[in-house]
């Protein structure tokens, strides 16, 4: 549904994305992921038509970005990064203008006014000013008219910026409701969001592509190792966590293990081991010493940490305030 | 089309909802008020005095009301046009919503010409209500009602090209400020202009002085239409407006 081949942008002597090449599949919900300034709403300017290229192109619904721009646009709906309100509008003259904009017949247009504010819960300010609006209030406007022509291709910069945590679950759950029908590129730097809603990712760093796979193969191809969490207790109520500690470490396969957590009968390690060690050598392991196994669970490392890995070496402070901003939300 | 008319109304719209619009009307139309106040009170004492002399030259309402006060209105028109152009895109770009119109699937031509005739469709709202003054001339009076439509026209051929170049100025910038400083600027530039002619007789100053948009509408005051002074104004309102598209598509290179 959407081909970019070699996508490039520099402006005047910063380049801001790098020859980035990616595919996105008709019905995927696709993340585009990287720290502030990697350039993933330049890369979204380019396939709106906002912005040209300055080298390189890519394609919309089988049109190209340079040579039918007028196709593409009406087959895009676009949440830029600030919401583009009117002040002067009301909530739902705001929609009636961007839908005959985007050239919603006047028959159907109460009807999509009507469904976009059911669909992002905008019924209760229809009327009111939009530069009276909250932020959360003007996000959601905002992605009420990227959705009012019921485009095949959605692209949102940053969709959930400024929405309150019940909203953000709202508008996750209508972005996944929407694919399908709709093949959806989302900007963000929350990386549980694009865990939560996107089947694949797209990582750039500094106008670079770092990675482009599902979240799946991400996760796993960044675990090389696998990480459990093993809680033992003691039987009569105190547990040496030491000898706990060197019995795990004998364990074929495992190759660092630590002590997360220590209670008077009971302790949490963590283990690390390669991938497929046998889990069964490990819960014997501590059964035949004496010793109770309260959990025994695998911990996936988290996209964060991925993201990290594949961002740091270019980028430290940046992936570090990442990696704050994606803790908070 | 359909286009065109979308944001035509949509700016329109916006020029009502803001007081700008209130606010420019009832300048214009008390600012022109005074102008034909003492238009109307000097005709008629110099009337009064011809009589007391025993003089009796023929008094004609056309040559010695109509025509200075149609000079004055284009003049008057210049302050007002910056005014009317600036918010245009330097808004848009300034909000984001530019991001809104260029990512629809209009033409930029589109959008430049809705926005430019609601300007021009605000400038007729001005002009119209400086009508009603004329209109009380030939409530009194009874002058020619030709020479004043041609003169009207002349205005709006005149501030057609004025607000084409305040809204191509207005890409330019998403400082409303700037733009509309710029374009006052442009506007007292091609009045000046006029002034040229008077005390310079070389090549240089005659096209300054053709440039000027005043010296166009001479002719269009004393009732006369002149097929080259509609020519340059035509010319100039399509330039402007073409430059206008232009600089948009090259916006997008540089913003
Ligand atoms: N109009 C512009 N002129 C010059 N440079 C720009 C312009 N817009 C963006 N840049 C530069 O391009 C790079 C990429 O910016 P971009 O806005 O695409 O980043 P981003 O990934 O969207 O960041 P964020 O997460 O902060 O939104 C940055 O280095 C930025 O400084
Ligand atoms: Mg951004």
């Amino acid at each position: 549904m959407i081909s970019v081949k070699e996508l490039t942008k520099k402006y005047s002597r910063n380049l801001a994305v790098d020859h980035i090449s990616f595919e996105v599949q008709k019905g995927e919900i696709v993340g585009f992921l990287g720290p502030n300034g990697a350039g993933k709403t330049t890369t979204m300017r380019m396939l709106t038509c906002f912005l040209p290229p300055s080298a390189g192109t890519a394609s919309v619904a089988g049109f190209d970005i340079l040579e039918q721009p007028l196709e593409v646009k009406r087959r895009i709906g676009y949440l830029p990064e600030t919401p583009p309100l009117y002040p002067e509008m009301d909530t739902e003259s705001y929609l009636a203008f961007v839908a005959r904009l985007k050239g919603v017949s006047k028959s159907d247009l109460p009807k999509r006014v009507k469904y976009v504010c059911e669909r992002c819960s905008i019924g209760d300010v229809r009327h009111k000013l939009l530069g009276k609006l909250s932020k959360g209030y003007r996000q959601r406007v905002g992605l009420a008219q990227a959705i009012i022509h019921n485009p095949d291709v959605l692209i949102l910069d940053e969709p959930t910026a400024g929405l309150d945590p019940k909203q953000i679950n709202e508008t996750r759950d209508l972005i996944r409701s929407l694919a399908g029908d709709h093949t959806i590129v989302l900007s963000t730097h929350i990386l549980p969001e694009v865990e939560q809603t996107c089947q694949k990712v797209v990582i750039i760093n500094k106008g670079k592509l770092v990675a482009t796979d599902t979240v799946q193969n991400l996760q796993s191809r960044a675990r090389g190792a696998e990480i459990m969490q093993v809680e033992v207790a003691g039987r009569n109520g105190n547990l040496e966590a030491a000898a706990v500690k060197s019995r795990l470490e004998r364990i074929t396969g495992v190759s660092r293990v630590s002590l997360k957590q220590s209670l008077d009968s009971r302790g949490v390690f963590e283990i690390e081991g390669q991938k497929g060690f046998v889990r069964g050598d490990l819960a014997r392991a501590v059964v035949e010493s004496g010793w109770d196994l309260n959990e025994l669970r695998p911990t996936a490392m988290s996209l964060e940490e991925i993201f990290l890995q594949l961002t740091q070496q270019a980028a430290p402070p940046a992936a570090e305030a990442l990696a704050a901003q994606g803790k908070q939300s | 089309m359909r286009n065109v008319w979308i944001i035509f109304t949509k700016e329109l719209r916006s020029y009502f909802v803001s007081p700008i619009a209130y606010l420019l009307l009832t300048m214009f139309a008390i600012i022109f008020g005074f102008f034909f106040f003492v238009a109307i009170k000097s005709f008629v004492v110099f009337g009064m005095e011809q009589q007391m002399r025993g003089e009796m030259m023929p008094m004609n309402v056309n040559e010695q009301i109509i025509r200075p006060l149609l000079s004055n209105l284009s003049v008057i028109g210049l302050f007002f046009i910056p005014m009317i152009t600036m918010r245009l895109f330097a808004e848009e770009k300034r909000s984001g919503t530019i991001e809104l119109l260029t990512t629809s699937p209009l033409r930029d031509l589109e959008i430049v010409l809705g926005k430019w005739l609601a300007a021009v469709a605000l400038y007729v709202a001005m002009l119209l209500f400086t009508s009603l003054n004329f209109a009380f001339l030939f409530h009194y009076g009874n002058p020619d009602w030709k020479p004043l439509a041609i003169g009207y026209l002349g205005l709006l051929l005149q501030a057609g090209c004025l607000l084409a170049i305040g809204t191509f100025i207005s890409t330019l910038t998403r400082n409303q400020i700037i733009a509309g400083a710029a374009t006052f600027g442009v506007c007292l530039m091609l009045w000046i202009f006029e002034w040229v002619a008077g005390f310079d007789t070389s090549v240089w100053a005659k096209i300054l002085s053709y440039l000027s948009v005043t010296v166009h509408f001479d002719s269009f005051a004393r009732g006369v239409l002149e097929l080259k002074d509609a020519v340059y104004y035509a010319t100039v309102i399509l330039f402007g407006l073409f430059l206008t598209s232009r600089s948009m598509e090259s916006l997008r290179w540089r913003s």
